[in-house]
């Protein structure tokens, strides 16, 4: 006995443990989510280049996101009518090349991606060997060397040269090294290619990074250069204007190095338009086609895989595990007696269409109706089959005679009675009107209100919006509910309706 | 309520949950179950071993044979019909007596009256197996009906008192006496409305009772107390529901026994689930018993098991 319950345990721990590993890592790692109304952020980003062809064939290159440490690309397309298109990697990082021998007039080529925030998502790059240092002309040279010895002196490793560095750099009128090395006015990309040069010279590997950052919508998002170092294990990104370390959150990295964003051979008047559009999409969505770009096994097995149809049954046979875990829960803890085991999960399924009021009212009025006819079926003395065949045809009669009726006043959710069901009304009726006649009207009255009672709750439960969800999202939860019904299978405590039916024994001794 | 949970505990009650799972699972195979849900197989069982019955008429087997119970009835003045596969005492119907050959008129012991129609639709009913647990075909057994003995006249209303004696892996641990009243219509069954006394197994004498799941020390009907009635020939009770055990080899067992007035203590019937309402009765949890009984050496006789139990299970 202490071993079968002990393997019960056992058995019970695995299924949880499994049902929660695939769910944690469904949630976790997939995305899909654990909320009914979460709602993911994307974003479109689009690239328009218009330029005017000709002459000779075009070949043009246009850098595209490739390594985006903190989003991941949904889909991307490309638009380009007459044109032959490849993605390639280059040094900067991705390109779409496109290439036309002949073409007139104005030409618009379109790049298009859908991207969302992913966090797992981290710059896997390759360590980058150490720079060559530098040669330039004077007086740039001498600039050069004096400003990174003095910066060196004043920092410990890569990390806290660069931000030195950049101090520096951003007070161009307090160095007369960092003036001649920067000029006047300089902009964002200098100070970046600048920093880049000279962390070269300190033998840190640098470069520069351009990117946009995702915000609201944009019809002409700005491309802005970061500075990259290696500091021998890792990347780290710093502004180059305010020297500020860390990439921000919606930064979204686009190429590396110094090249334009568009090149084109065989154009000219080149316009080049970054669009970025906030969308959101069901979370679902984007775990799903996440998840099939991964093939995982896991998300192959979904039911999101299925028809819609049969995704739609399935999201209503899915809660019914649910429902049995409550009439178990209720019958075996709490102590309820019902009509027929499973009878109210099956009421409960009907209360969804017809809503709890409603549902309560026809069931108890076909129940009522149909123990009259029964009673009546009893007096003319019939064969139990027959009797039965004839209850479960009164039942439809009912069903239709009532939502014909309910229809005609204009009750919409007469209608739903249909969807009861009836052999379990008949059943229902059989059972009653038996212990109606053998233990009295109290007790069947009460078992049916007790049968109904419990049908609400298991409704009430199975109607949970997050139970639902999770449910259908998260099938492997299954394996859950069956551990925790084997769990509930070996208890052997007290029922709670049972403290009160032994009362009279602490009554007295109290 | 925890201190409930400890109050029940301290009294060893033992709940559904762990009368189903450690006990019932436990000690009462699947395979033996036929052996007490067919009354009538346990009747033959009990005939073999030479235990008191009362006495089989004749069984109705099939639908259309459903009329030759009046051909077996008719050779009876009284007489009982019940499923063979019946639980709780659903659809047993006791004739008391006929009031009028010609119309065909029967008496219940209720007092209501039903025609030969009734009586044959009520026979057709339980062969198809309405109150079958099982929910499958079922016999109508007619069989002699068991006449009160006249002491329990002053604590019985209407119908006949039967013994209940739980019987845990062969001794007779606890028992009561169910007492009908006129709520239950003459049935000596708890869940229609009868009364359950508790009674010590050392005199045979009663305790106080329960109806519902409430004590009472009056009969409702006739009240007279239950309290302090002894039970005639009690040693016999006890060995016949000992007996029991080594007829069908379940370890949790209840052993309904009735007195009849001129037959003495007859077997009734046998359950394999007997329900916990006998621990009100004799405000005794059964697991304080059960883990005695455990403790024991165990004999294998059941005389001698009925004299440990006598000595040990004395209420005073």
């Amino acid at each position: 006995m202490e071993e079968r319950r002990y393997s019960v345990g056992l058995i019970a721990l695995l299924l949880f443990v499994v049902g929660g590993a695939i769910f944690i890592y469904k949630w976790q790692v997939l995305g899909f989510p654990a909320r009914p109304d979460a709602q993911t952020q994307v974003w479109t980003v689009e690239v328009t280049v218009s330029f005017d062809a000709g002459p000779g064939p075009v070949k043009a290159g246009l850098y595209i996101p490739g390594l985006t440490p903190g989003f991941a690309i949904l889909e991307e397309n490309y638009l380009s009518r007459g044109f032959g298109y490849t993605p390639v990697y280059v040094r900067g990082g991705r390109q779409v090349q496109w290439t036309r021998r002949r073409a007139r007039g104005t030409q618009t080529l379109y790049y298009r991606a859908v991207i969302y925030k992913d966090r797992a998502l981290i710059a896997a790059d390759t360590t980058p060997p150490f720079p060559e240092p530098p040669t330039l002309s004077e007086p740039f040279q001498t600039a050069m060397e004096l400003l990174v010895a003095d910066v060196g002196e004043k920092s410990a490793d890569p990390e806290s040269f660069t931000t030195e560095l950049l101090g520096r750099l951003s007070r161009a009128d307090s160095d007369q090294n960092v003036e001649i090395l920067l000029g006047a006015a300089p902009t964002a990309a200098t100070i970046a290619r600048t920093a880049t040069t000279l962390l070269a010279a300190a033998r840190i590997p640098a470069r520069m990074v351009r990117g946009i950052y995702l915000q609201d919508r944009q019809t002409r998002a700005t491309i802005v250069p970061w500075l990259e170092i290696h500091d021998g294990t890792r990347w780290l990104y710093f502004d180059p204007v305010t020297g500020k370390q860390g990439l921000p959150d919606n930064f979204l990295q686009w190429w590396t190095g110094d090249d334009q964003l568009f090149h084109i051979d065989g154009g000219s008047n080149v316009d080049v338009r970054l669009s970025v559009k906030n969308e959101f999409m069901s979370p679902i969505d984007v775990a799903q086609r996440r998840s099939d770009e991964r093939e995982s096994l896991v998300a192959k097995f979904s039911l999101f895989s299925l028809p819609i149809q049969a995704q739609a049954v399935y999201g209503v046979l899915l809660m019914i595990p649910i429902g049995a875990l409550v009439v178990v829960f209720l019958r075996n803890v709490i102590g309820m007696q019902t009509f027929g085991t499973f009878m109210p999960v099956l009421i409960a399924l009907a209360f969804r269409e017809t809503q709890l009021l409603f549902g309560v009212l026809w069931f108890t009025l076909l129940v009522s109706l149909g123990l009259i006819f029964r009673f009546y079926l009893e007096r003319l003395r019939l064969l139990l089959v027959p009797r039965l065949g004839a209850v479960l045809i009164i039942v439809v009669i009912l069903m239709l005679i009532s939502s014909i009726v309910s229809h005609q006043l204009g009750f919409e959710s007469g209608l739903s009675v249909a969807l009861f069901p009836m052999v379990i009304l008949a059943m229902t009726i059989e059972r009653m009107s038996v212990v109606w006649e053998e233990r009295g009207s109290r007790e069947a009255i009460q078992q049916g209100v007790g049968s109904l009672f419990v049908a609400a709750l298991c409704y009430a439960i199975m109607d949970l919006k997050t139970a639902r969800h999770l449910i259908f999202v998260f099938p492997e939860l299954l394996l859950a509910v069956l551990a925790a019904t084997l769990l509930l299978g070996r208890y052997t405590g007290y029922r709670l309706l049972e403290l009160h039916r032994f009362r009279a024994f602490y009554r007295d001794s109290s | 309520m925890r201190s409930w949970v400890q109050a029940l505990r301290a009294r060893g009650v033992i709940g559904m949950n762990e009368r189903n799972a450690e006990y019932i699972q436990r000690y009462n195979p699947r395979r033996l179950y036929p052996l007490v849900d067919d009354k009538l197989r346990t009747k033959r069982l009990a005939m073999e071993a030479g235990i008191a019955v009362p006495e089989l008429y004749g069984v109705v087997e099939s639908q259309h044979e459903a009329a030759s119970w009046l051909a077996i009835a008719e050779q009876h003045a009284d007489f009982v019909i019940k499923p063979a596969h019946g639980t709780g005492g659903d659809g047993i119907m006791v004739v008391a007596a006929r009031t009028s050959r010609r119309q065909g008129l029967f008496q219940l012991v209720d007092g209501t009256v039903v025609s030969e129609a009734g009586m044959c639709h009520h026979v057709s009913n339980i062969i198809s197996g309405q109150y079958s647990f099982v929910g499958s075909r079922d016999s109508a057994m007619i069989e002699y009906r068991v006449e009160s003995h006249p002491c329990f006249d002053e604590i019985a209303f209407q119908g006949v008192p039967d013994v209940r004696v739980l019987v845990y892996k062969g001794y007779p641990v606890m028992s009561m006496v169910r007492l009908p009243t006129r709520q239950s219509r003459g049935k000596a069954n708890l869940h229609q409305g009868a009364v359950g006394a508790g009674i010590d197994m050392a005199s045979g004498r009663t305790l106080s009772g329960v109806l519902g799941n409430d004590i009472v020390s009056e009969h409702p009907d006739t009240e007279a107390p239950i309290a302090g009635f002894t039970i005639p020939s009690w040693a016999h009770f006890l060995s016949l529901a000992a007996r029991c055990y080594e007829l069908t080899g379940l370890g949790y067992l209840g052993v309904d026994i009735v007195l009849d007035r001129t037959k003495g203590p007859l077997i009734l019937e046998l359950n394999a689930r007997p329900g916990l309402n006998i621990q009100l009765a004799n405000k005794v949890g059964l697991k304080s018993r059960f883990d005695r009984v455990d403790a024991w050496t165990q004999q294998s006789d059941a005389e001698e098991k009925v004299a440990i139990v006598r000595e040990a299970f004395s209420h005073c």
